[in-house]
């Protein structure tokens, strides 16, 4: 069992759900497929989504709603 | 054809120094927001300095190439990899017929730029190939580039790789950065308090700045002095008659979040302007990433012309630089 970060790929803002009344793409604990989507980064009046890129179990998040990321940060692990 | 788009990175468009000459009809400057990086990555690729490259912000676009071409990349820092290795940046490089161009993650700064040598030959649009997205004027198809695009390349001279731009020509903001403002017409609609606010707080780019406008937050409120609201402006304390709006102009609406117009600006409307980021300072605006620190730095119009021919000098000597013992055949 070994430990994958998942980053992110651009600066901006980390959102965990679509909108605030929507529940998040994933909790902690959850299990992750390649294509789910883990959050949106917002930047330049746009939100983009954040696919895992990996597969695996127990999704951790480093990062909470609404805080500022830098690219290349780590946002989450999942353990495969 | 020469440079097929196999993705377009977060925006990615084709842009070169820009089209004056037509700000009083509403149609901006336009062009790279970091000139300096763009007029290296051009030289360095034996391109005339106001040839098309590519500008990318945030994250790089992923490019084959169906032809042999030299690329540089300039600007932010953001590894350029061909077919998986890495090339430094503000160093040219030999791309050949087949590879692919790829980025990494974004190191520090924000916008990249890859010239290609020939140039991006997309047609003119009143007199430059930038991109004017608003507008759909220029660049490709008057859009950011997307997957499946393709785009043409003119006819390179002789250059070779390995052509670097010397660190000292590698300007980037600092944290945090300073930008320096000459304060305009509306200054004195601020109170005196207010006016040693704005130069003392650290203020942080927010999420939506853009090729329009860098917008901050995280200062105090600005306080206004009293007025009678003249006719024509709007009733918020920030309102004015409509006005032109200079390019690096400061504008706070609602006295809250200070934006500076950049290179795909308005032309005009009715907030005031506390002043303008001197032109020295606003190719370091482009290089802000969201949620980084910056002080605005009050300076005289002296001042501001002394850093005007300080810049000048600095690109002769980019130029002087990246000409010597080029091995160019052209010009």
């Amino acid at each position: 069992m070994r430990t994958i970060e998942i980053k992110s790929p651009l600066p901006g803002t980390f959102y965990r759900a679509s909108s605030p009344d929507t529940p998040p793409f994933k909790a902690d604990g959850d299990t992750v497929a390649e294509g789910n989507i883990i959050g949106l980064i917002e930047v330049m009046k746009t939100f983009q989504e954040i696919p895992a890129g990996v597969s695996g179990g127990a999704i951790r998040f480093l990062v909470d709603n609404e805080e500022p990321v830098m690219a290349g940060q780590v946002i989450a692990e999942v353990t495969a | 054809m020469a440079i097929k788009v196999l993705h377009h990175g977060l925006a990615t468009s084709v842009q070169d120094l820009g089209r004056p000459g037509y700000f009083h009809l509403g149609i901006p400057l336009g062009g790279a927001m970091d000139r300096l990086a763009m007029r290296a990555a051009n030289l360095l690729v034996g391109n005339s300095e106001n040839a098309a490259g590519l500008e990318a912000v945030f994250m790089g676009p992923k490019l084959l190439f169906t032809e042999d071409a030299i690329v540089a990349v300039t600007g932010a820092d953001m590894p350029a990899k061909v077919d998986g290795v890495v090339h430094p940046g503000w160093t040219s490089f030999s791309v050949k017929a087949g590879q692919e161009l790829t980025f990494d993650f974004l190191k520090s700064g924000a916008r990249l730029y890859i010239a290609v040598s020939g140039g991006i030959d997309v047609p003119l649009a009143l007199g430059s190939r930038s991109t004017y997205a608003i507008g759909a004027l220029g660049g490709h198809k008057g859009r950011p580039l997307a997957a499946g695009d393709e785009l043409p390349v003119g006819a390179a001279g002789a250059v070779r790789p390995g052509r670097s731009i010397a660190p000292e020509f590698r300007r980037g903001p600092g944290s945090p950065a300073e930008l320096r403002v000459l304060s305009g017409l509306y200054w004195d609609r601020l109170t005196d308090e207010a006016k040693v606010n704005f130069f003392a707080d650290e203020w942080k780019v927010a999420p939506e700045a853009d090729r329009m406008g860098y917008r901050f937050r995280g200062g105090r409120k600005m306080s206004f002095v009293d007025r009678k609201q003249p006719f024509g402006a709007g009733s918020d304390p920030s309102n004015i008659v409509d006005s032109c709006y200079p390019y690096g102009s400061i504008q706070i609406p609602g006295g809250t979040e200070p934006i500076i117009l950049h290179r795909d600006a308005v032309s005009g409307g009715g907030y005031f302007m506390v002043g303008t980021v001197i032109s020295a300072d606003m190719d370091l605006i482009g290089q802000l990433q969201p949620h980084m620190s910056a002080r605005f730095v009050k300076v005289t119009m002296d001042e501001a012309l002394a850093a005007r021919a300080q810049r000048r000098a600095l690109i002769e000597r980019m130029r002087a630089s990246g000409l010597s013992g080029m091995g160019r055949n052209r010009r």
